[in-house]
């Protein structure tokens, strides 16, 4: 028993300073983007979650060019990436992808020469490696309190406009019908979802930040009913994830090729993804037993949460 | 500027910006967008396995942007689009970090890649583009009606037997060539900048699906010959001058819109019937 437990937690794992911060950063950043993510699965924002946390790691590049703290830089492109969004015409589903490919499309290219700046002005080797992929073990400690305070405010406003917010995602016609001010009740979303894309791009990566916003969210949407039950199974999963993920990467110094530790963005997606496969197959194969006469309708699958596509 | 490997260069990239503009047409149309950002983005992934392995790197990001493209639509054949290739994305990319982790001397190559490197073209780099090119544009030639039909008119499309799925999942393999071709001269993530401004510029000023064609390939070539120059002359990654005059030009439709909008309000036109017009081009999906 004893010798099992020492395989999988090998020498170390739990007095290891970087282990803990990461385990604790990287969860409470797994609870935030599980949360705020079942929203932006249900309104299909995919692509702003993902594109934010790129115009993040354009503001984060150019701080490092100007020597401010990287977190200023993350926040503020972030949510100013956002607002332009909001600008062009994200609300309308036909503006909306877009609206997001313009603002991205523009961040890649003052990233482009700000990482250009960085590595040959400044000979910071390995700034475009960090801004790109992140590493959740080296989260500086000194972040603590962003971290704190970003997940505070992101969460708050997806909390307070929880009933209003659900149903101007599911039903926005509905909802326009019903007095809600779904255009203002959006871009408060998408605040919130800018905050929780630069507080995940800033600890853990961009790769991840995308991963957590999407993969849980999406896992939780098919499996629950109820998009309350849906934010709780999404922060599990991401929780279990992160969790999964630094513990495999901490195991992975022993392993081939380089004997080297493997990057624990790998592993966290790689949950992730299984999460998502093993529930999309079990709620299909669930679908086609109840109903074994109806086989073509079991493609579409049950509508979880009350929404389909 | 026009002389050596510059040439090589010119050649290169201008039939990139062709491809580009024909391509991100369709992309704007289907609104595709973010497939057309995470294909050439996972494709990256393919660029460091050939690095890893010591095969071409044109051969990994072929084979890793068709993966992608096949991965998208494995994905999306139940469940949300847009969520099949944000996981399709984070999977290449979380591939591509484990790949870059064992080779580690490769730094410069990396920023090469996502950036682009169209100073650098050396003359056995033409031929594969070139017979890709052709192969995206006979594909284009062959798929072009049935492309338009179902970005244009989907439901109608569907009815008359042609399957939206099927036109989606080739499309995204035409993307996924344009992308193995396009990626190593503009590089991973300025491709999308290439694919998105100019067609949504073009797009703002005409409802007319060819003339929309034609503008965007004429603007995407002037985007990347003058980046080409300023970057030859400043000496700066030509991908901040591909991604900033691309988000421009679509500025500059916008502008172009609300001005004409705004003259036929004076003239007292029907501006709903500008509207009405233009709304099949801008299918989102789902």
């Amino acid at each position: 028993m004893t010798a099992v437990w020492d395989a999988i937690f090998q020498a170390g794992f739990f007095s290891s300073d970087e282990v803990q911060v990461a385990l604790v950063v990287g969860g409470v950043v797994a609870v935030v983007s599980g949360v705020v993510g079942v929203f932006a699965v249900l309104r299909g924002q995919s692509f702003a979650g993902h594109a934010l946390a790129d115009v993040g790691s354009t503001g984060g590049s150019g701080a490092f060019l100007v020597g401010a703290p990287p977190m200023w830089g993350f926040l503020v492109f972030s949510v100013a990436g956002a607002a332009l969004m909001e600008l062009i015409g994200i609300q309308r589903a036909r503006g909306r992808d877009l609206a997001t490919g313009i603002v991205l499309g523009g961040a890649l290219g003052l990233s482009a020469l700000f990482l250009y700046e960085d590595t040959t002005v400044h000979n910071t080797t390995g700034a475009t490696m960090t801004v790109l992929f992140g590493s959740i073990f080296a989260i500086s400690s000194s972040l603590t309190p962003w971290v704190v305070a970003l997940s505070a405010i992101s969460t708050a406003g997806v909390i307070v406009c929880y009933r209003p917010l659900l149903l101007a995602s599911v039903h926005p016609d509905l909802a326009a019908a019903a007095g809600v001010p779904v255009r203002q009740i959006g871009a408060v979303f998408l605040g919130s979802l800018s905050v929780a894309v630069a507080l995940s791009s800033i600890t853990i990566g961009s790769i991840l930040s995308t991963a957590l916003l999407i993969g849980p969210a999406a896992t939780a949407v098919r499996l629950a009913r109820r998009p309350g039950l849906a934010m709780l199974w999404s922060a599990l999963i991401a929780v279990v994830s992160v969790w999964l993920g630094v513990l495999l990467a901490y195991d992975s110094y022993t392993w081939p090729p380089k004997h080297q530790a493997w990057p624990a963005s790998f592993f966290v997606v790689a949950v992730v993804f299984l999460f998502y496969l093993g529930a999309d197959a079990g709620v299909s194969l669930r679908a086609r037993l109840r109903r074994p006469a109806a086989g073509q309708v079991a493609g579409d699958g049950p509508a979880p949460a009350g929404v389909s596509g | 500027m026009f002389t050596g490997f510059m040439v090589n260069t010119w050649i290169v990239a201008s039939i990139v910006a062709l491809i580009a503009g024909v391509v991100g047409s369709f992309v704007v149309m289907r609104g595709t967008a973010f497939a057309a950002h995470a294909i050439p983005q996972g494709a990256f992934a393919g660029a460091a396995l050939a690095g890893l392995i010591g095969v071409d790197t044109i051969l990994g990001l072929g084979v890793f942007s068709v993966i992608a493209a096949l991965g998208i639509g494995w994905l999306g054949r139940r469940g949300r689009h847009d969520v099949a290739v944000a996981l399709s994305l984070v999977v290449l990319l979380a591939l591509g970090s484990l790949f870059l982790s064992w080779n580690t001397d490769y730094e410069p190559e990396i920023f090469s890649l996502l950036f682009g490197e169209v100073l650098g073209i050396s003359s056995d780099q033409v031929a594969p583009t070139v017979v890709l090119a052709v192969v995206t544009i006979a594909l284009m030639v062959v798929l072009f009606r049935p492309l338009l039909f179902s970005s244009v008119l989907p439901e109608v499309a569907e009815a008359t037997g042609l399957s939206t799925r099927a036109m989606d999942l080739i499309f995204l393999i035409v993307l996924a060539l344009a992308t193995s071709m396009t990626l190593p001269v503009v590089g991973a993530l300025l491709i999308f900048s290439l694919m998105i401004g100019p067609p949504a510029a073009a797009r703002s000023v005409t409802a007319n699906p060819m003339t929309a064609l034609g503008i965007s390939v004429v603007l995407s070539l002037v985007t990347v010959w003058v980046s080409i120059a300023l970057a030859y002359q400043w000496n700066l990654p030509v991908g901040f001058f591909v991604g900033t005059i691309s988000a421009l030009w679509y500025a500059v439709g916008r502008a172009w819109l609300a001005w004409t909008r705004r003259r036929r309000r004076v003239a007292g036109d029907d501006v709903a019937e500008v509207t009405v017009q233009a709304a099949p081009l801008g299918r989102c999906r789902r």
